[in-house]
């Protein structure tokens, strides 16, 4: 899932100045589950951004929503009345949410409320780890289920490099050495040889590094008669 | 002033009505709202309280290890922790909310409660949005 | 002959050999560069100068290499994989060859959070291995890694780095067998303090028979202090200094002369191990103690120029 945490509450009111009707909006989706845009944070916010506007004698209105998903056209579509009636939209959903909401109303100026760091999952409550690295060339089965372009601080894949000590990498904050991870995982799954292959350097043109990514899935691309008959 | 006590029914609650009967003074000024546990405050009520008025607020629950709920008291304390930076990011002294434990049959605890937040009370001064008013 | 420079040729020679290391200056000037060639002229082989050593800009290595070259003396250029894609090696490779430059160390490179620019975004396009092989598709085939010929190819003896005292032990002689597959001549070690690890690691690698198939230097640094002592001990991811060392440094009435002589029975200890082909020695910010270091440790590598 995508990982990202709100931006500080002071960012976020000075983002905001200039606006009176706001709108915040938040995500039932990734967001809600590293509780940062979920139903419940957009409460919380939403109350805030009130008492900081009570505090400052600004009158702001204050509104709340938040939608299924907020990267689809769909979902984003249920805003409609409620951005109809505000200046400023408040999105606490991922950067990809806030960007579909201003595809779709452009003439509301929407704000990021949070900061969209990475792809992760839950390792304990609270606790949310970077897990994949989304370039778009998957090499896990190389690996041990275990991904050396982002859980490996040096992006190797013919680690570790030598700065690895007690499972642990160079740049310390208790973050593991995804080599010492990968070889103890190999070895659990009786697979050692694959660490003597020397894996050459790696195509980085699936990666960010191509430019923007668009997939395509054919067999769900209509044509324009398609899109007529569908009305 | 106002000053809001969420009290669990285990815990705080029966503590106050203690206090109550064992005739221990404490200040008028204090309103009660009682909870089936501290764990079901929310940091969206905190918030929305200050907006409505009141100018400290505490939270009372069973001792820690205790919470007749298993861990409801330990996730009032998170709140309150969330709550109070909320606070010290608009400006607002984190010290008008607080957390406390005690035991059913302290009576003498719960004064103790109510006059610590009256006297943060005195030093801190009523809601600053009242002021604003 | 690979590219004929001395290191190469005093190691392919059977001779013990001696490499040093000198750190390029946060200036424009290459003043101190000549200084410490002055100081230690005569005393190596061949003289590895650092990339950006902990992630903090200073002169190239390429740059400082050349003014060696300048000063009579033959450089090792380090290449880490931090802050240069493959475009860039390459490239920076095909101009250090035109500029007499032989020996080129391949390294990762600490990360740049080690340093003073930390919100700096990193490179690693390649790693270390990756970045030999393609050196030596450079080197040897005339090619660059995406196959068009080169004009002319470099000439190059590389090398690797190794730490034994790095983790998990069991893989660190797989890792090495990997760099010499994948192109290295020689290898240069982290400093040694704890000798029993690196005499069970080079157990290991004679019974691969890597010592044979690649040069091995082995890495030692002298101590300036007890404090020193305890920086590598505590602080320095991948290395390891056992107590008694420190305990030493600690005792000592002189420290600098305690560092000075532990390096040098390190070396001569280091000389009767088998597979060890030379040695490396680092002293940072302490260049000027080098030459007496290879004298006390009767050292003695062939000065004169090719």
């Amino acid at each position: 899932m995508i990982i990202g945490e709100q931006k500080p509450l002071q960012e976020i009111c000075a983002m905001l100045e200039g606006h009176q009707r706001i709108l915040v909006t938040g995500c039932r989706s990734c967001v809600a589950i590293c509780l940062a845009g979920g139903e419940k944070e957009v409460g919380i916010l939403a109350e805030s951004l009130r008492l900081h506007s009570d505090l400052r004698g600004r009158n702001w209105e204050v509104t709340e929503f938040t939608t299924e998903r907020q990267c689809e056209k769909e979902w984003v579509r249920e805003l409609s009345d409620l951005v109809a009636k505000s200046d400023a939209v408040v999105s606490i959903a991922c950067g990809v949410g806030a960007q579909t909401i201003q595809a779709l109303f452009p003439e509301v100026r929407v704000l990021p409320g949070l900061n969209t760091s990475n792809m992760g999952a839950p390792e304990e409550p609270g606790v949310f780890m970077e897990k994949c690295g989304g370039c778009g060339d998957c090499v896990l089965h190389l690996t041990g289920g275990i991904c050396p372009i982002v859980r490996c601080a040096k992006g190797m894949l013919n680690g570790p490099c030598g700065g690895s000590q007690n499972g642990k990498c160079e740049i310390g904050h208790d973050t593991p050495c995804a080599w010492e991870e990968i070889y103890h995982s190999l070895e659990r799954l009786g697979r050692l040889d694959l660490l003597e292959e020397l894996i050459p350097p790696k195509n980085w043109l699936p990666s960010r590094s191509g430019g923007p990514r668009r997939i395509i899935r054919p067999e769900a691309v209509l044509t324009r008669e398609e899109k007529e008959m569908r009305g | 002033m106002k000053i809001i006590g969420y009290v669990c029914s285990h815990a705080g609650y029966a503590a106050a009505d203690l206090a109550g009967e064992e005739r221990l003074q404490y200040s008028p000024d204090i309103i009660l709202i009682r909870l089936p546990c501290a764990g079901r405050i929310d940091v969206v009520h905190l918030l929305k309280a200050f907006r409505e008025g009141a100018d400290m607020l505490f939270v009372a629950g069973c001792l820690e290890g205790n919470c007749h709920h298993h861990y409801g008291n330990h996730e009032a304390r998170k709140r309150i922790d969330q709550a109070k930076s909320i606070l010290e990011a608009l400006g607002m002294d984190g010290r008008r909310i607080e957390m406390f434990y005690l035991a059913s049959n302290q009576g003498w605890k719960f004064k103790e409660i109510a006059d610590e937040m009256m006297r943060r009370a005195s030093e801190l001064g009523p809601n600053p949005l009242e002021v604003k008013e | 002959m690979k590219a004929g420079s001395k290191l190469e040729k005093v190691l392919c020679d059977g001779r013990f050999a001696v490499t040093a290391e000198i750190g390029p200056p946060k200036s424009a000037s290459a003043e101190s560069v000549r200084r410490h060639a002055e100081e230690m002229r005569g005393c190596a082989d061949a003289f590895n100068v650092t990339d950006n050593q902990t992630a903090m800009a200073r002169m190239s290595s390429i740059a400082s290499a050349v003014v060696l070259i300048e000063e009579g003396l033959e450089p090792v250029i380090q290449m880490t994989c931090r802050d240069r894609n493959r475009i860039a090696m390459q490239s920076d490779i095909l101009g250090a060859s035109a500029l007499g430059i032989k020996n080129v160390l391949c390294i990762s490179g600490d990360h740049q959070t080690f340093g003073n620019q930390k919100e700096a975004k990193n490179v690693y396009d390649v790693d270390s291995i990756q970045e030999l092989m393609i050196l030596r598709k450079m080197r040897d085939e005339g090619r660059v890694w995406s196959g068009e010929e080169l004009e002319v190819a470099p000439r190059l003896f590389l090398g690797a780095a190794a730490n034994p005292f790095a983790d998990p032990f069991e893989f660190r002689v797989a890792r090495l067998a990997k760099k010499v597959r994948a192109g290295a001549d020689f290898v240069q070690t982290q400093s040694i303090f704890d000798m029993e690890r690196f005499e069970r690691w080079m157990e290991l690698v004679r019974v691969r028979g890597l010592h044979e198939d690649v040069h091995i230097l082995a890495g030692v640094l002298p101590l300036k202090s007890h404090r020193v002592a305890l920086y590598m001990k505590n602080k320095v991811s991948g290395m390891l200094v056992p107590d008694a060392i420190v305990e030493r440094m600690k005792a000592a009435k002189d420290p600098k002369e305690e560092g000075v002589r532990i390096c040098v029975e390190q070396i001569k200890h280091l000389r009767s191990i088998e597979g060890v082909h030379g040695v490396h020695i680092m002293a940072p910010m302490w260049e000027e103690r080098v030459p007496e270091i290879v004298r006390r440790a009767k050292l003695r590598p062939d000065a004169r120029i090719e």
